[in-house]
């Protein structure tokens, strides 16, 4: 019988496991968690403007079995008129080796600003909503989650 | 029970008694015969998810799955081969020709004597009936008209044959089950039988039923097959991954099948 | 690529409807090595929107951030009856769209 393990497969898949604990070096060697409006990454969205806690309302699990795909859902007070409406969000990680994970951009066409979606977690950290409203305003929330690591390792 | 017993009244009794015991602990062995996992003790691996993976399976538009499945259903009427046959050319509405089907995979086929899941039961159409080539084991296609067809089943009670030309595949299966392998030298048993509901670091241990198979896995970030999920557990316990059509996976899939049998099918389920 | 959109079956003029997309796509992050050990290059959807009657009312930029199969959820004031239209284009430069009519009144 013909298997399908080889050598070379196995080195390889190696090689990747160990690349593992390199690319968790990777995302720990960012920025250590500042308040989340001092936070270089959520500076760059708000363009210098001054974030502040509060409106945003951002839902994640504190506990995830898996980071590949984990709900999140933001939502923000505002009246969504054309004169007072949020503008755009933007979800931010503070430990994937890609900081931004999602810009969303709305308008008083929404009606709301309620917005769901999966995200993908490099481990556990902090993740921060930010809200930039037409006022110029931008608003914050910011979640701890735990992600957990399966048991058995899976090479399928 | 009508059975007339020699003797004094005294020994009828006695003797009644006697025969009452042995018949209840025969029913005793013979119920632990019928099930590994007592009928009420049985759970799904749904159960063992966080409520976050559940409420995802329960969504019928946001579970991922249902993207294979929408991707069968095309598949289902696309003719294959010079003849232009398509599953539906024969088959008709799935919806009414492949309901429950399913849950009663894998069996055996009466006319070659293998024993076949929906992957092998399709592929055997595709090369008898449409004469063309099998689809990959894995790929989307197989994997969305395995979901497609299975979709069906949902909410099924898995029921398979056991007995008669099955019997040497269940038994094969069995002892598969029991065998310990690889590095860890674990058997299937060690883990699903004996120690489920325990924590394996923060995950708990699951009874390792079929009933979800072909899932949507988080860790594979995709659909997979049962195959798949068995090679998975093999590489868990540092045994040796038997490749993709292997009769090992069937066998084995037979023997899990009726394991779980009651359980309700939910394919296409979600898994960690 | 398969999606799917969900919408409901009618609205009424003024109300807040709930839109919701999945799109089949690996949304592959560029960190993961094949079996002969080769990174896989990233593959994600970098750009989706979404218009309703021919007007954007929705935008996404995304990434490896955002879990495979990527799915999506807001609002939207229902004006017309019109076409929700989906399109969104990959790193490899592939472009997918999908449709579904939403009737007001």
């Amino acid at each position: 019988m013909k298997h399908a393990f080889s050598r070379r497969g196995f080195l390889a898949r190696t090689a990747g496991v160990l690349a593992l604990p390199a690319f968790a070096r990777l995302a720990q060697a960012q920025t250590p968690a500042l308040a989340p409006a001092l936070d270089p990454r959520v500076q760059a969205f708000a363009r210098g403007a001054l974030v502040r806690p509060g409106r945003v309302t951002l839902t994640l699990p504190s506990l995830a079995d898996n980071g590949n795909s984990v709900p999140a859902r933001i939502v923000v007070e505002s009246p969504m008129s054309a004169a007072d409406h949020v503008k755009a969000i933007r979800l931010i990680s503070d430990r994937n080796p890609e900081p931004v994970m999602a810009t969303f951009r709305l308008g008083p066409q929404s009606g709301r600003a309620d917005i769901a979606t999966r995200v993908r977690l490099a481990g556990s950290q902090r993740v921060t909503a930010v809200a930039e409203c037409s006022d110029g305003t931008f608003w914050y929330d910011a979640r701890s989650i735990v992600v957990t690591i399966s048991a058995c390792l899976d090479e399928s | 029970m009508e059975r007339r017993v020699p003797g004094s009244e005294q020994m009828n009794w006695l003797r009644a008694a006697l025969l009452a015991a042995l018949i209840s602990s025969c029913a005793v062995i013979s119920s632990a015969e019928d099930r590994a996992i007592p009928l009420n003790q049985l759970r799904s691996g749904s159960e063992f998810l966080s409520p976050e993976l559940r409420a995802l399976q329960a969504d019928a538009f946001a579970n991922p799955g249902m993207l294979w499945v929408e991707r069968g259903a095309k598949l289902w009427s696309t003719p294959a081969g010079s003849a232009g046959q398509s599953c539906a050319s024969c088959h008709q509405d799935a919806a009414k020709t492949m309901r429950g089907v399913a849950a009663s995979y894998p069996r055996v086929d009466a006319k070659s004597g293998f024993l076949l899941n929906v992957e092998a039961r399709i592929n055997q159409c595709r090369s008898e009936r449409q004469a063309v080539a099998p689809f990959r084991y894995e790929s989307d296609d197989l994997l969305s008209l395995t979901a497609y067809v299975n979709s069906f089943s949902k909410d099924y009670k898995i029921n398979v044959v056991i007995d008669g030309n099955a019997e040497t595949y269940f038994e094969a299966g069995r002892t598969l089950y029991y065998r310990r392998s690889g590095q860890m030298n674990l058997s299937c048993a060690q883990c699903h039988e004996e120690n489920w509901g325990k924590n394996l670091y923060a995950e708990r241990i699951s009874q390792g039923h079929p009933n979800a198979y072909p899932a949507y896995r988080m860790e594979w970030q995709s659909m997979g097959s049962l195959e798949r999920r068995l090679r998975a557990c093999l590489s868990g316990v540092r045994a040796e991954m038997l490749p993709y059509g292997a009769q090992e996976y069937r066998n084995l899939a037979l023997f899990l099948a009726w394991r779980a049998q009651g359980l309700p099918m939910e394919s296409p389920g979600i898994r960690r | 690529m398969t999606a799917r959109i969900q919408i409901p079956a009618q609205a009424k003029p003024g109300e807040v409807i709930e839109i919701r997309v999945l799109i089949q796509h690996p949304m592959e992050t560029g960190y993961r090595y094949d079996d002969a050990g080769k990174p896989i290059p990233r593959n994600t959807i970098r750009t989706l929107n979404c218009r309703y009657d021919g007007i954007e009312i929705f935008s996404a930029e995304l990434g490896p951030g955002i879990g495979a199969n990527p799915y999506l959820q807001f609002t939207t004031v229902a004006r017309a009856s019109g076409d929700v239209e989906f399109s969104w284009v990959d790193d490899e430069g592939v472009a997918g769209s999908e449709r579904q009519r939403l009737v007001v009144a």
